[in-house]
């Protein structure tokens, strides 16, 4: 896979001092989905507004398509597609028409089937020529995707997608994405629904204080951060842990009911098998066991809170 | 040059003009008619003739080039102010073109909205006095010019404005008033000599000047002293919104 967006020490400082991005380096591979994930104010808006050219980097290259931002902006910005935060649109000219502008100002001539297509893959099309300001909160987002899509960009970026969308609407975009994909789109979303990231992406960017805190393949990244720990009930509740077993990473909670140990699911052994076997030379007795993994929100709360 | 863009803000934005097409075209023609009766008619028939021209055919000039400056700089200005407000500026700002298509795309819009009222009141007054047009292809020059040139100074304030107030605020303290005494209503020749003076630094005399020879072959200032100050004045505002989006002043971070 080759990337389709690379971007090398990116800087971006305001006149305030303000610095939001503080080197950002990124390469994101064609056809994937990358979701950056971090708490609100980390950068991830910024980062999205400079690649897509609405703001200007202090300093660093970005790349689209191998054309650079800057330099070749013209043939960079004809492969994105940029669906804003916000919901600004147009609110007395209709559906269709707006989306037609989108393809228009982005060099494409015009060509109505091909919108009309795009209005029905977003199940915009009965309502084409219908003003936007008629339109649900929902279908306003469908229009801002198709005009983003509109001139059949290669990347698109999602700017939190789905912020301030009920759960039905949500797992609807979801799909939308889901088909993008399909299609060989790119795809760039921003969240800080973790059970978004989880949900769709190929690869997870955690950003916080304008850095990439880190950038792994989704799979991968909870297999190599995420704990699993193992519960085990006692027959009888313990006050300490017997010294024969002071070398595993173990717990005790409710009153010495539930005996818990962390392990990692790196390592060739998980250990559990001799730890069974120490407890029972122990002495202690068991009625219940069972494993619990951690989800990319409890790796993401611990990745950010290491770095505050 | 992405000619499709340019295409494209300009038919967006006059599909706002002919969408709005009552507002766009009955006020103007109105309150130009309400000039007639009031100025032409009931005042002007007391006063015979300027400068040889009957007073209600003096006026028409300085009528069409009254709503023309002002619905220029009025449709420039919202035209552009109006993505700002509601932030679909991002999608110009993100898309691949640069000032001079974004410009192009609005000013022409704006000076094309302009133009059409300007012939619709040229139309209306034909209804009112007896006009004729001593030197038609100057008058379509002066009439295009202005049009242009304060479409540009109203995408200037456009882009300046931060709220509705500010966006009014140019039009209705420095350009009205300079309308006005630009000479729209009467020839500077009729003004005591120290006011004749002052009005000279007044730029709006030489466009209504200039304009108002190619209706009547006279002018308070020469001819050419109007093309210059209409050239200078397009010329300083070409030079500003260069500026504007070289810095990204009020547009981009």
């Amino acid at each position: 896979m080759t990337a389709i967006v690379s971007v090398t020490n990116l800087r971006k400082s305001y006149d305030t001092g303000f610095e939001a991005l503080k080197g950002i380096n990124l390469e994101i591979e064609e056809g994937e989905i990358l979701a950056l994930l971090g708490p609100n104010g980390a950068g991830k808006t910024t980062l999205i507004s400079t690649i897509c050219g609405i703001t200007v980097p202090t300093s660093g290259i970005i790349t689209v398509g191998g054309f650079d931002t800057v330099h070749e902006y013209r043939a960079a910005r004809s492969l994105i597609g940029l669906v804003p935060q916000e919901i600004n649109l147009e609110p007395f000219e209709t559906v269709q028409n707006t989306v037609r502008f989108s393809r228009g100002l982005f060099g494409k001539p015009r060509d109505d089937a091909r919108v009309a297509e795009i209005l029905k893959s977003l199940s915009l099309d009965d309502k084409a020529t219908a003003k936007i300001k008629e339109l649900s909160g929902g279908m306003k987002r469908r229009v801002l995707i198709a005009k983003a899509l509109a001139h059949e960009p290669r990347v698109l970026f999602l700017d939190e997608p789905t912020a301030g969308v009920d759960v039905e609407l949500r797992k609807d975009m979801w799909n939308v994405v889901a088909d993008l994909k399909r299609q060989g789109v790119t795809i760039i979303l921003t969240t800080h629904y973790i059970e978004e990231a989880e949900a769709i992406a190929d690869r997870v960017g955690v950003i916080s204080k304008g850095q990439i805190l880190l950038i792994q393949d989704k799979a991968e990244m909870m297999a190599q951060m995420g704990k699993k720990q193992l519960r085990v009930d006692l027959a009888q509740p313990a006050t300490t842990i017997p010294a024969a077993l002071a070398h595993y990473d173990l717990t005790l909670e409710k009153d010495g009911n539930v005996l818990v140990y962390t392990y990692d699911t790196r390592k060739d052994r998980t250990g559990i098998r001799t730890l069974l076997n120490d407890m029972a030379n122990a002495g202690l007795t068991m009625t219940d066991l069972q494993t619990q993994q951690s989800s990319l929100e409890d790796i993401f709360v611990g990745l950010v809170k290491d770095n505050a | 040059m992405n000619l499709t863009a340019i295409k494209s803000i300009y038919r967006f934005e006059m599909a706002r003009f002919f969408r709005t097409i009552t507002q766009s075209l009955i006020s103007p023609v109105l309150s130009t008619s309400l000039y007639f009766v009031v100025f032409g008619t009931a005042i002007g028939s007391r006063i015979e003739t300027v400068e040889d021209v009957s007073y209600g055919a003096f006026i028409v000039p300085g009528l069409i080039m009254l709503s023309v400056m002002t619905q220029a700089t009025s449709n420039a200005s919202f035209g552009i102010y109006f993505p700002k407000f509601i932030g679909t500026i991002y999608e110009l700002l993100s898309a691949p073109v640069n000032f001079i298509e974004i410009t192009v795309g609005y000013v022409g819009a704006a000076a094309t909205k302009a133009l059409f009222i300007g012939t619709i009141i040229f139309i209306t007054a034909f209804f009112f006095v007896d006009i004729q047009v001593a030197h038609p292809f100057w008058m379509l020059a002066f009439l295009i010019m202005t049009c242009i040139s304060f479409s540009l100074l109203g995408f200037i304030i456009g882009i300046w404005a931060g709220n509705f107030e500010q966006l009014q605020l140019i039009p209705l303290l420095i350009i009205t008033p300079l309308v006005f005494l630009g000479g729209s209503f009467y020839s500077v020749t009729m003004l005591p000599p120290i006011w004749q003076t002052i009005t000279m630094f007044n730029p709006v005399v030489y466009l209504i000047s200039g304009f108002r020879w190619a209706f009547f072959d006279t002018a308070d200032v020469p001819v050419g002293l109007s093309l210059l100050a209409i050239s200078l004045f397009m010329a300083a505002c070409l030079t500003a919104i260069w500026w504007i989006f070289r810095t990204g002043w009020r547009i981009r971070q």
